[in-house]
């Protein structure tokens, strides 16, 4: 009679722990772990230790008190009362403007610049070059300076606006005033509307400017419906509706309703003291500190789209062609598809560098977390340690969730193996 | 147990620091040089020469101070600050004082742990105008834009200022003088505010100062010192005690011509006596030898003969005495007795 048995089982001893293979990886990793933890333990103990011995002792009291000072771009209510964390919350915002300004229109002239240096036309092609290597090779603080120096030089100061002769005047339609101070262009104004929403008692918001958002919207994904009606109809007839001009109207007609049920009209800028009134004003300061990042960010994502787009071989091209797609299906349907998931990875980092670039907006005046939090606060209550920790904080924080988002759309666009 | 006795090591060699770095006046004189904090270049106040050496009515309690500790007034490491970066700079210890027209505040003697030595200069916000602008008063100001200075007290004495009197304007943040003196010559703002020390500074670099007024305004109370670290009382008392000899120097008529001669020997006057040293022995109570004050005074003269080489109304920068004459004079100098 045969009887099977388990092999018997080894009872564990602690030297197994080294000499086990089995156990010997996680063991070297606890160690490791243990040590570590107690380097980051040493640092952080030594660092308090000394701020100690200095009499500095960390404290985040002072974000509720009041900050005391002005802030010039405010996108949602400040006053100088408010607390210095409200105050970090409007330079957030102000970063969280320029970045999402940069980012957009270093994509729109970087793909432009990209694809323009792939051209077969020789000068274009040359002068695109001339264009990345200028400004990627230049330290893009140069570049914010020296837009902001040019923006200050060049045009007028408002009081050239003044008297009987000015020596400025207004451009298109005497609308907008370009001053050395910024520029001011007409705003929407309503003369009805639904008054303004208070979010958390935090800060306020236009209820109009939802109405028309939320307007908006609902006509793009009418338009889109009609699309994909087109599209089936195309694939069981073969022959595609014009759906143009409902896509358009659909989209255009009930947003113009509401604007005129509203009563839109526009406020023009105008000569009052030192300064334009009314109007919307662009600040210098973010102007400067917008172009030059976004140029600059440009002459990289330029590269990366003609990587990109160098990176789908031509076979590919002239398989299209051969199949009978124009050149911009060609380039819509078969290249881009494919030079998207090489163009997208870095694209992140040039994302993730041009907002944390954007911290260099002291050196304009532009007053952004940087600015705000880790420059006037930090000056005033002189906590360099707890407001740099902050700021650092708030970076990451931004960065992370900029990767986030680009990861989850790299996952969308990146090519699906079977 | 042997956790406990790396933490203890650790305890014992923090506090090792924390002692090391209290006795500045020991570390000075081992060095042999001085670091002193100062900006990063304001005419008259602070700023290098021609030669690469720097001059000024801040950079002079540097050397006075150096003269006292070390008998060397060039035995000096300047390190210029920003307003951001001198507090840091003084609270790490990598200067040894701080000489750069820095108001002296409850926030930061209490909260930052400074100790300010003492006032050198009494100055307050005021206001400058291009003249053409044809304001007069800093009333007239609504609406205006203003360009700061960053990381000053002056950012939060122009918004109180506008709040109490109710107006509106648009405030245009600098980092250094350099770049607001480039916006507000280009007209990018209307006004420039700062102390007005720091204004009459700025205005005798223009090319035609003469086209730019400074509003009778001053807004806030700035005393401008020099600041050491808090709990080092010693290095304190001998900073604030060069300042006081240089002022209390003027008072009695020391000036750099005649302190050698005054130091020789005794004279009628016992305080000055005892100040130069030919009388009891004040500088070894402060840890310094008895003819510590004579070289302080020798080495740029008193408050103020420093004052009129630097600042004063011959100067390109142009400041009448106002508050920063003697006591005896109407002025807010008022050195303590040197007894």
């Amino acid at each position: 009679m045969a009887s099977y048995s388990d092999p018997p089982k080894e009872s564990f001893r602690p030297s197994m722990l080294i000499y086990d293979t089995r156990y010997r990886g996680i063991t070297i990793q606890i160690v490791a772990l243990i040590g570590f933890l107690t380097l980051l333990g040493w640092i952080i103990n030594n660092t308090a230790q000394n701020l100690a011995d200095l009499g500095m002792r960390p404290s985040f009291g002072f974000l509720m008190e009041p900050a005391g000072y002005d802030i010039n771009q405010t996108l949602i209510e400040y006053q100088n009362q408010d607390s210095h964390l409200r105050a970090a919350f409007i330079g957030l915002l102000n970063t969280l403007l320029v970045a999402v300004m940069g980012c957009a229109t270093a994509t729109i002239l970087g793909v432009l610049v990209g694809i323009l240096r792939l051209s077969k036309n020789w000068l274009v092609a040359r002068l695109m070059t001339v264009y990345v290597e200028t400004f990627r090779n230049v330290p893009v603080l140069l570049w914010i300076v020296f837009t902001m120096a040019i923006l200050i030089e060049v045009f007028p100061p408002p009081s050239a606006f003044r008297g009987d002769d000015p020596e400025a005047s207004m451009a298109v339609f005497d609308s907008v005033a370009v001053t050395n101070r910024g520029i001011y262009v007409p705003e929407p104004l309503f003369t009805r509307g639904f008054g303004d929403l208070s979010v958390f008692g935090l800060f306020e918001i236009s209820t109009n400017l939802i109405v028309i958002l939320a307007v908006l919207f609902a006509g793009i994904w009418g338009a889109r419906k009609v699309r994909q009606r087109a599209d089936r109809i195309q694939n069981a007839t073969g022959v595609r509706p014009t759906t143009w001009h409902f896509s358009l109207g659909l989209i255009v007609i009930p947003v113009l309703a509401v604007l005129i049920a509203l009563g839109l009209h526009l406020g023009y800028p105008a000569l009052r003291g030192f300064n334009f009134q009314g109007g919307i004003y662009m600040r210098n300061s973010l102007i400067a500190l917008w172009l030059a990042l976004s140029i600059y960010t440009s002459a990289f994502v330029a590269e990366i789209v003609r990587a990109g787009i160098l990176s789908v071989s031509h076979g590919q091209t002239e398989a299209a062609s051969a199949l009978g797609l124009r050149p911009n299906r060609v380039m819509n349907l078969v290249v881009l598809p494919q030079a998207l998931r090489v163009i997208v990875p870095p694209l992140i980092s040039q994302y993730l560098n041009l907002t944390k670039n954007s911290s260099l907006a002291i050196a304009v005046g532009y007053m952004d977390i940087t600015g705000t939090l880790m420059g006037i606060t930090l000056n005033q209550t002189g906590r360099a340690l707890e407001t740099l920790l902050l700021g650092m904080l708030i970076y990451l924080t931004i960065s992370l969730s900029i990767s986030a988002v680009m990861n989850w759309y790299n996952s969308r666009v990146k090519l699906v193996e079977r | 147990m042997k956790k406990s006795l790396f933490w203890g090591a650790l305890t014992a060699a923090g506090l090792a620091a924390g002692m090391s770095s209290a006795a500045t006046l020991d570390d000075v004189k081992a060095r042999g040089t001085l670091n002193c904090g100062v900006t990063t270049g304001l005419v008259g106040f602070a700023a290098p020469n021609a030669n690469g050496r720097w001059e000024g009515f801040d950079v002079a309690v540097c050397r006075a101070v150096a003269a006292a500790v070390l008998g060397d007034e060039n035995a000096i490491e300047f390190v210029p600050t920003t307003g951001k970066t001198r507090f840091t700079a003084l609270a790490s210890g990598e200067i040894d004082m701080l000489a750069r027209n820095t108001t002296w505040t409850f926030s930061r003697d209490v909260d930052l742990g400074f100790e300010f030595a003492g006032i050198n200069y009494y100055d307050g916000q005021g206001f400058m105008v291009p003249k053409e602008l044809g304001v007069t008063s800093a009333k007239e100001l609504n609406g205006a834009t203003v360009c700061i200075q960053t990381g000053t007290t002056t950012e939060l004495n122009l918004a109180d200022w506008f709040r109490k009197n109710n107006m509106e304007y648009e405030p245009v943040p600098i980092e250094t003088n350099a770049e607001a003196q480039q916006q507000y010559l280009a007209r990018a703002c209307d006004v420039y505010t700062t102390d007005s020390s720091g204004l009459a500074a700025t205005r005798a670099t223009f090319e035609d100062p003469t086209a730019h007024v400074i509003l009778p305004e001053i807004i806030s109370k700035e005393p401008l010192g020099p600041l050491v670290r808090h709990g080092d009382n010693q290095w304190g008392d001998v900073v604030r005690w060069t300042l006081n000899a240089l002022i209390a120097a003027e008072e009695f008529g020391i000036t750099s011509a005649n302190v050698e001669e005054l130091a020789s020997e005794p004279t009628d006057s016992p305080e000055i006596n005892r100040m130069l040293g030919t009388e009891g022995d004040l500088g070894e109570m402060l840890g310094l030898d008895k003819d510590w004050a004579v070289r302080a005074i020798a080495a740029g003269g008193n408050y103020g003969e420093i004052f009129a080489r630097h600042i004063g109304e011959s100067t390109p920068v142009g400041l009448a005495r106002g508050l920063n004459a003697q006591w005896t004079e109407g002025g807010l100098l008022y050195a303590p007795p040197f007894r």
